[in-house]
């Protein structure tokens, strides 16, 4: 698995990092090295993960790359073939039918088609994991009723699903996958058939559960937006191994796989195309820069301090800074004004001790 | 008509009331659970046992390709022994039913077979046994589908009801062969088909109410 190259985080680590390096008392989940293939196609090969305690852990795939198999590992519905999976510090993989009944309460499952029965009222749909646990029926509704309150939906109780647009449907099943107190929230693509709107009031929702009741959530998806409106870390997962794992932001500053790219290139800067077809590979011409950059390297004056230090007009052509996690993250395309050799060194020199990581991407010979 | 004929209509209506409604509740009793084995046993059912699953479809095919009319004739030592006569309408009923259960099996099959297969993961998810799955999901799931399904087997059965007439069992089938058919009488034969038209609509419209108040299917 790989570690995160070290970008300058110093003595700006923030506090929710220190999760990631804590021991592994603290784990919701543990996978090792689990394995299960289908046929000829393995859809794990070998995964080994943590998510730890109060956390959003956000999963990021392809479709086929093995998430929804991972995420039945984790309640049962999917045995791997080999490997151990932990769950409170119990390993679950070799559990019979009957031993996995109880212990999958402790775990809430959200769908991405809701799955919600027809039959039943909203109420009786939130009821039912208690139900399943043999909780008396008053107590039931008491506890229905207060999630219906919590996901906002306390007046449509006594209606039935096909009478709740896609939104709704999945508060109730957010409601309903809380309601035996669970110690994990699985969400297997659960905003993936909402609208854009809807999807944010969704991770709005997750988001606060997440903070008031501490609850541990596992998020598939293969939205990146997803991944960064929520999740704390985010593990990246290709042909049934994870390529990639850590802080949300970190990952987004500073990718290390191609997958991650191609996830993130919807929603980072990429090079504009008119700006693409002026490049040449050679000078002579202005050098045109891609710098990336996070935490403190974004924080200060880069731009103005890289004009000083190589004497050129420094011009941003495309890109800017974002906030994730509250951390600065962004990707710049800095056009150097009437460079040569020389002051393309000294700015490649300042921007290394700056902590920024950048490409020289070619030449603008035209002063368009 | 006389009232004579007015009188045995009305009984032989009362007759093909019984026949129909007490082998059609045989037939739900017994092709419910058989059409739930047959979706649960299936492959990547909730107790899947293919082994059984064939024997059962076997059987239940078997019994689905006998004609019904040899069937009530071959029957005949079956209904002896459960009924003590081959006569009449409780005799009848022996047949219908047998007849009624492998077909309205199957029906249920199909309802219970189209429960989206996510539900019953959500349910497992939640720690529902197979019995939950059963109780909560495939069943009021498929419910809709199950009393519609219930709704073409009693209609068939009303049908079969009149051929069962054809060896004693009396039943408005009996009257129409007896008096419309053998002693020319057309007014009895009207009547008989008026009687029928009213009832398979009555039970069909029955049925489409439940099915319409049950279905909360988007």
């Amino acid at each position: 698995m790989n570690q995160h190259s070290p970008l300058p985080l110093a003595r700006s680590t923030p506090s929710r990092l220190s999760a990631t390096e804590s021991s592994a008392t603290d784990a919701v989940v543990r996978l090792v090295d689990v394995r299960r293939r289908f046929g000829e196609t393995p859809a794990l090969d070998g995964v080994s993960l943590t998510i730890h305690k109060g956390e959003v852990l956000g999963l990021i795939g392809r479709s086929g790359a093995g998430k929804s198999t991972l995420i039945r590992c984790l309640n049962g519905l999917e045995r791997p073939d080999s490997g151990e999976v932990f769950i409170e510090g119990r390993e679950i993989a070799r559990l019979r039918e009957r031993q996995l009944q109880p212990l999958r309460r402790r775990i809430g499952m959200i769908f991405q088609h809701f799955n919600l029965l027809s039959a039943k009222t909203v109420e009786a749909n939130v009821a039912l994991p208690l139900k399943i646990a043999g909780v008396p029926k008053s107590e039931r509704l008491r506890r229905a009723g207060e999630l219906l309150d919590l996901v906002g939906l306390a007046e449509k109780r006594n209606q039935f699903p096909n009478q709740l647009s896609g939104g709704q449907k999945q508060r109730v099943g957010i409601a309903r996958a809380l309601a035996a107190k669970p110690a994990l929230l699985l969400s297997d693509e659960a905003t993936s058939a909402l609208d854009p709107e809807t999807t944010q009031s969704i991770l709005a929702l997750l988001k606060d559960i997440n903070r008031q009741l501490g609850l541990t959530i596992l998020l598939i998806t293969h939205e990146m937006e997803v991944v960064r409106s929520v999740a704390d870390r985010v593990a990246v997962i290709e042909g049934g191994r994870i390529v990639e794992e850590g802080a949300v932001w970190h990952v987004f500053a500073q990718p290390q796989s191609a997958v991650t790219r191609r996830l993130l290139s919807t929603i980072r800067p990429q090079l504009p195309e008119s700006l693409a077809n002026m490049l040449s590979a050679d000078g002579p011409g202005d050098a045109l820069l891609r710098v990336d950059v996070a935490g403190d390297t974004a924080r200060g004056s880069l731009i103005g301090d890289l004009a000083r230090e190589t004497g050129l007009g420094v011009q941003l052509v495309h890109g800017g800074i974002d906030t994730i996690q509250d951390e600065p993250v962004g990707t710049l395309f800095l056009r150097l004004e009437g460079s040569d050799a020389g002051a393309l060194q000294r700015a490649t020199q300042f921007l290394q001790r700056r902590g920024a990581q950048m490409e020289v991407l070619g030449h603008v010979a035209d002063h368009a | 008509m006389s009232p004579i004929m007015l009188e045995l209509l009305w009984r032989s209506t009362w007759e093909t009331l019984l026949m129909t409604g007490a082998s059609g509740l045989i037939s739900l009793l017994a092709g419910l659970p058989l059409g739930l084995a047959l979706v649960i046993t299936d492959r990547g059912g909730i107790a899947e046992n293919l082994w059984i699953n064939r024997v059962l479809g076997a059987v239940i095919n078997a019994f689905r390709s006998v004609p019904f009319i040899i069937l009530l004739v071959a029957l005949i030592p079956v209904t002896r022994l459960i009924v003590g006569t081959s006569l009449g309408t409780n005799a009848a009923i022996v047949p219908l039913a047998i007849a009624a259960t492998p077909y309205y099996a199957r029906i249920a099959e199909v309802s219970l077979r189209e429960v989206d297969r996510g539900l019953i993961e959500a349910a497992r998810a939640m720690g529902g046994n197979r019995w939950t799955i059963i109780r909560e999901v495939l069943v009021p799931e498929a419910l809709p589908g199950i009393v519609s399904g219930f709704t073409v087997t009693l209609v068939t059965l009303v049908g079969a009801s009149a051929m069962a007439g054809a060896i004693g069992a009396g039943g408005l089938g009996d009257l129409a062969i007896r008096y419309g058919y053998q002693r020319f009488e057309t007014g009895v034969m009207i009547a008989v088909v008026a009687v029928l038209i009213v009832m398979v609509c009555g039970i069909q419209w029955l049925g489409d109410r439940i099915t319409a108040r049950l279905d909360h299917r988007a």
